[in-house]
């Protein structure tokens, strides 16, 4: 099948099967492999990305549901150089082997944008959807904690 | 895995909907959130000839709240429900209850009508469905039909529903204000499924005490159940500390719940006496 959909702010087009999965199609057919899979059935929360600006597994969802959607990978976070969310995972050693980053970037990018006064309850609540095998999650909850401030002024300045 | 191949749809309306389940005949499925039939398309559990889509359909992502109680329409995401500050008094057990299914990502696309419809044993959305005598509306080719949560579990993922119809509303009965009630769950992880909750509900009559006790539990059985004779040791009494060691006690003797990895029979039955326990003291405080 045909879809067209917004992905990373230019329009794309690509042809799939039905039963092709979000996930999937952004990785073979578009090339974005930083949307990572690991589980495939909705546990490990490595194939996060953003429709329509909110978190969804990409594993969960067919790319034909995606069709007029916009979307957004962990690619379409950042240009030239890193992100503010990004240098904090960097500064913070929120990562090892680096599997699970493109989930839990993109997740955070998610929440901070509509809750850039998450708290940090909020943040492992949510944060606990995602699995990490190397960081023992600590200085990535710190990493989150300490984007806050770049989300903050985003907000007020919108 | 991947799933195997099939056909998608995705209708502008209801009744195309059903015309194409019905021609579907038994092998076309409706994808609505797809959090639970992704993966068991993944696993080959499920291998459905045709999906319809219930993306288009207009209306079914309405939250409605009238005198005689909550409309949830089947689109209903959890999401959906936790952004609705409404709720919070309109239905406070729905609201709190709605808080321990999965995670934030799975929760902007898992919906009420997915959840009803699948009918996990340890979801809580069915559990409070049959908790509250809530009424499914569903729509099939024969035509509409209203269901009472408690005809509509069947079995572990089994329901009444026929293959070519559609749940489209969930009711849940109004809700007095001065209710007492309580939901407790455990699971290893928040956002896991539980293994094991407990739902209750009772009102208090003039000398203050509990009367139309309504106690359900999940991941205890194959489908939610209530727990009658919980139920009856509570209507009638006051709600101190003997008569919630007698509804403990109760509830722990008439189920019979399963033993499997996530925890022994012996253990399922204790916590529910400890959540039991736990959710009448909150809800008497
Ligand atoms: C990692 C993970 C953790 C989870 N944890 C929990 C949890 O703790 N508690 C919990 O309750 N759930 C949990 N879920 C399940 C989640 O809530 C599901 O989204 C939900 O149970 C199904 O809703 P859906 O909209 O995604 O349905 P879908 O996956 O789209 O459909 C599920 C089934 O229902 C049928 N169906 C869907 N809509 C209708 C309709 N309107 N009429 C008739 N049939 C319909 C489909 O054909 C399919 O058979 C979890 C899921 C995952 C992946
Ligand atoms: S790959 Fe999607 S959640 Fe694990
Ligand atoms: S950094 Fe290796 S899995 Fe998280």
């Amino acid at each position: 099948m045909q879809i067209e959909f917004e992905l990373n702010g230019a329009t794309v087009g690509t042809s799939v099967e039905a039963r092709t999965s979000l996930a999937d199609c952004l990785r073979d057919n578009l090339g974005k492999t930083g949307t990572h899979l690991g589980c495939e059935h909705g546990v490990c929360g490595a194939c996060t990305v953003l429709v329509n600006g909110e978190a969804v597994r990409a594993c969960l969802m067919l790319a034909v549901q995606a069709n007029g959607d916009k979307v957004v990978t962990v690619e379409g976070l950042s240009s030239d150089n890193l992100s503010p969310l990004q240098a904090s995972f960097r500064k913070h050693h929120a990562l090892q082997c680096g599997f699970c980053t493109p989930g839990f970037i993109t997740t955070a990018h998610a929440l901070l944008t509509a809750e850039p006064d998450a708290d940090e309850e909020r943040i492992r609540d949510v944060l606990s959807g995602n699995l990490c095998r190397c960081t023992g999650y600590v200085p990535i909850i710190e990493a989150v904690l300490d984007a806050r401030k770049f989300y903050a002024v985003q907000k007020e300045k919108a | 895995m991947k799933p195997s191949a099939f056909e998608y749809a995705s209708p502008a309306t209801l009744e195309e909907a059903v015309s194409l389940l019905h021609a579907g005949n038994g092998n076309a499925k409706i994808i609505s959130g797809g959090q639970s039939l992704m993966p068991m398309m993944a696993f080959r559990l499920a291998v459905p000839e045709f999906l319809v889509d219930l993306k288009h359909i207009p209306d079914l992502n309405i939250i409605r709240i009238a005198d005689d109680g909550v409309h949830l329409g089947a689109r209903v995401r959890w999401c959906d429900i936790a952004g609705d500050a409404r709720l919070l008094t309109a239905h406070p057990l729905l609201a709190e209850a709605i808080t321990h299914v999965a995670h934030y990502q799975i929760r902007n696309r898992g919906t009420v009508g997915g959840s009803l419809a699948h009918a996990d044993p340890s979801a809580e959305m069915p559990g409070v469905a049959l908790t509250c005598d809530a009424l499914l509306t569903i729509i099939g080719s024969s035509g509409t039909r209203i269901e009472k949560a408690s005809a509509f579990f069947t079995g572990p993922l089994q329901t009444t529903l026929e293959a070519d119809e559609i749940l489209t509303e969930l009711h849940l009965p109004a809700w007095p204000t001065a209710r007492r009630w309580a939901f407790k769950e455990f699971a290893r992880r928040k956002g896991d499924f539980a293994m094991a909750g407990v739902a209750l509900f009772y009102d208090l009559d003039g000398n203050g005490r509990a009367e139309n006790a309504h106690i359900g539990a999940i991941g205890v059985s194959d489908c939610p159940i209530r727990l009658g004779a919980a139920e009856a040791a509570l209507n009638g009494n006051v709600v101190d500390d003997n008569t919630i060691a007698a509804v403990a006690a109760a509830a722990r003797a008439e189920i019979d719940p399963p033993s499997d990895i996530h925890a022994p029979a012996a253990y399922r039955r204790a916590l529910v006496g400890t959540l039991l326990a736990r959710g009448l003291t909150q809800s008497a405080g």
